[in-house]
């Protein structure tokens, strides 16, 4: 715990400006701590006569890091395809690897993967571990588990990452578990410190309104989940040499308690927003479920899927898959457009992180505009049906 | 059946800002309220008891003060409330979080169903869900949007994946985490609030739970925060001026790189 020596202390209050969680504050010139301390340690490195220190701060286990070598990516594959983030995830894994000195492997799990395994070694891969077998046809977290689990026992990787995708946010944190490995969830951001070669895994906290930067100063596999369309994947290249492990499960590994009975893909194919380029995204400012048609009209345009706030999915307008949010999907895309959309926190904490953010609303107070790269203000069912014609007209010409 | 929910005390988003000048989160005027995920899975809880008899008991690690969302819980429907609570689990990752509710489970002792949010707004991991599923040896599926039949041996759902959903069955004991799709949470009844005032709330320690002292707090976290900043700031906002014929041709040369 964070201990403050109050002989020492002399309540300049650096310490509480240096809290982003805001949980120390000079009372009576001294500094006290709440609960919200999340031990950080900005507060010790800030203060100027010392008086801060953590006690039991250091890890009560300690496994001997030179045992642990490589960089895996779990490469997501559900009924036939293989998920974007998994390229991406090469992307990154082989600059980590890079920066280490050390393989790329890939690990493949599902059935008739086909050519995939060797998709994975164009895309960045040295080795892919390849496990295809029936019993993983349909995505369960105890067999994927398990046999991820045991692959990276047997392998000793330092480094292993996947997709913050339904699939990877479910069974990775089982596996970190199962290890007793440290992982970060939804990270943007990964880098190999330079000194001694951890992995700095960068996550937003507190909606996007902080970026935490965590380490396993003392664990492996060091693990993290990195969320969709935030990472550039190689160009592919068809001469990239590489090896395919063909791996056989231990059968006592392929069982479940869980039965799955059936898969159902939605008709829509526009329903995994988090790995659209482009997405639009209707607000209540559409006044209604006929209004939101407009919002499809525009998507169809530019390619481009549907999103939604929370008070059109509640309003029943579109499905709960669609909703970006703190109760719904984090997104990243290219392109956001943001029509009639207020822009309360809880959304804007699911969308932030868009490279580009148009907003039309009405309302030139709304929040949107705050985080907008371009706004127009204006009535939606003016400018909507005008840009509609403009881009079409555009694409003609 | 026995159903212990999982939840968690958390800031409400729409008072958590940065203050610009320092660039902390604000502290004045946040208040804290039950993670709005915890509340679909007490509802679900409720739900299921009233369906099949039984007895939900909400469990929530925190400071003192997060009686309250356990009493609010109460007031919904649950029938009694634990709260784990000692300075030594400050820090906590996920993993330490894991081990200190499976710890706080095993106390409680007997069940048929765990059930929690899909995760917590302020920390946004969905790791704790499973990681206690793993450290209490019993399956688990995440992002229940839908339970379609439940019987004394199993309970038939819909998990909401990426593209779409599956159809899952389990028998028990399982833990499961529930997305907002799956209930809409009753508002209390006065009866539920009289009997939320009056509910004597557990409080048990690090010590009263048998926790190793070597798997929680800080120390027991794999993790570690090293570093905490702002977010890189945005580029050049603009609204866009003149007639909307104008802003709608500026706009359309913007967007013209996507088409």
């Amino acid at each position: 715990m964070l201990i403050i020596d109050n002989e020492l202390c002399i309540g300049c209050g650096d310490c509480e400006s240096s809290c982003a969680f805001a949980a120390i504050e000079v009372i009576d010139e001294i500094a006290v701590v709440g609960d919200a301390c999340t031990l950080c340690g900005a507060c010790v490195d800030n203060c100027p006569v010392e008086a801060l220190h953590i006690e039991g701060g250091e890890k009560a286990k300690q496994v001997d890091l030179n045992v642990w070598s490589g960089v895996w990516v779990y490469c997501e594959f559900r009924c036939g395809r293989l998920a974007n983030v998994s390229l991406e995830l090469l992307g990154i894994g082989r600059k980590l690897a890079d920066d280490r000195n050390v393989k790329l492997s890939a690990v493949l799990l599902g059935a008739d993967t086909g050519e995939i395994a060797g998709k994975l070694i164009g895309y960045g891969a040295d080795k892919v571990y390849s496990v295809d077998n029936p019993a993983l046809a349909s995505f369960t977290d105890e067999i994927y588990g398990a046999v991820l689990s045991s692959l990276i026992q047997e392998h000793n990787p330092e480094i292993v990452i996947a997709g913050a995708t339904a699939i990877g946010r479910s069974f990775i944190p089982g596996v970190a578990n199962i290890l007793g490995a440290g992982l970060t969830a939804d990270c943007t951001q990964l880098a190999i410190r330079k000194d001694d070669g951890a992995l700095l895994q960068t996550r937003p906290a507190f909606g996007g309104n902080i970026m935490a930067t965590i380490e396993c100063p003392s664990s492996r596999p060091q693990m993290a989940t990195v969320r969709p369309n935030v990472m550039k994947a190689l160009e592919y290249d068809r001469d990239r040499q590489g090896e395919i492990i063909d791996v056989q499960p231990d059968p006592a590994l392929l069982q479940a308690k869980v039965r799955v009975l059936e898969t159902v893909i939605s008709e829509h194919d526009d329903v995994n927003i988090q790995e659209a380029d482009i997405l639009v995204g209707g607000g209540r400012g559409l006044d209604s479920e006929k209004g939101f048609e407009l919002i499809r009209q525009l998507a169809r345009t530019l390619s481009a899927s549907v999103s939604a706030s929370r008070a059109v999915v509640d309003a029943g307008w579109i499905g709960y898959p669609h909703q970006v949010g703190q109760t719904g999907k984090t997104v990243a895309p290219g392109l956001y457009i943001a029509c009639g959309i207020s822009g309360a926190i809880q959304h804007v904490a699911g969308m932030q992180s868009s490279e580009t953010i148009v907003a039309i609303n009405r309302d030139k107070e709304a929040p949107i505009f705050n985080v907008a790269d371009f706004g127009i203000v204006g009535d939606l069912f003016e400018v909507l049906p005008k840009l509609i014609t403009s881009l079409e007209e555009y694409k003609k010409s | 059946m026995k159903i212990i929910v999982c939840i968690k005390q958390v800031p409400d988003a729409k008072d958590v800002r940065l203050d610009p000048e320092t660039n902390t989160l604000a502290r004045e005027g946040v208040e804290s309220i039950m993670n709005p995920y915890d509340q679909h899975a007490v509802e679900e809880a409720v739900s299921l008891k009233e369906q099949l008899g039984g007895e939900v008991t909400v469990l929530s690690m925190g400071p003192p003060q997060a009686e309250a969302v356990l009493r609010q819980a109460i007031s919904c429907g649950a029938d009694c409330g634990v709260l784990i609570s000692d300075r030594a689990f400050a820090g906590a990752d996920t993993w330490a979080t894991s081990y200190t509710l499976a710890k706080a489970v095993q106390k409680i002792g007997e069940f048929d169903l765990i059930l929690c949010g899909k995760q917590a707004i302020d920390g946004d991991t969905a790791q704790v869900g499973p990681g206690l599923a793993i450290q209490l040896q019993i399956p688990f599926l995440t992002c229940i949007q839908k339970v379609r039949e439940v019987t004394e041996d199993e309970i038939v759902m819909e998990r909401m994946m990426d593209d779409g959903f599956d159809v899952v069955a389990v028998s028990y004991p399982a833990l499961l985490t529930v997305v907002k799709d799956i209930n809409e949470p009753r508002v209390p009844s006065l009866k539920g609030k009289m009997k939320s005032k009056k509910a004597t709330i557990k409080v048990l320690s690090a010590e009263d739970v048998g926790a190793d002292s070597s798997c929680i707090g800080l120390a027991g976290s794999p993790t570690q925060v090293v570093d905490v900043f702002p977010p890189p700031p945005r580029g050049e906002r603009a609204v866009l001026t003149g007639t909307i014929d104008e802003q709608v041709a500026q706009l359309t040369e913007k967007l013209a790189a996507y088409l």
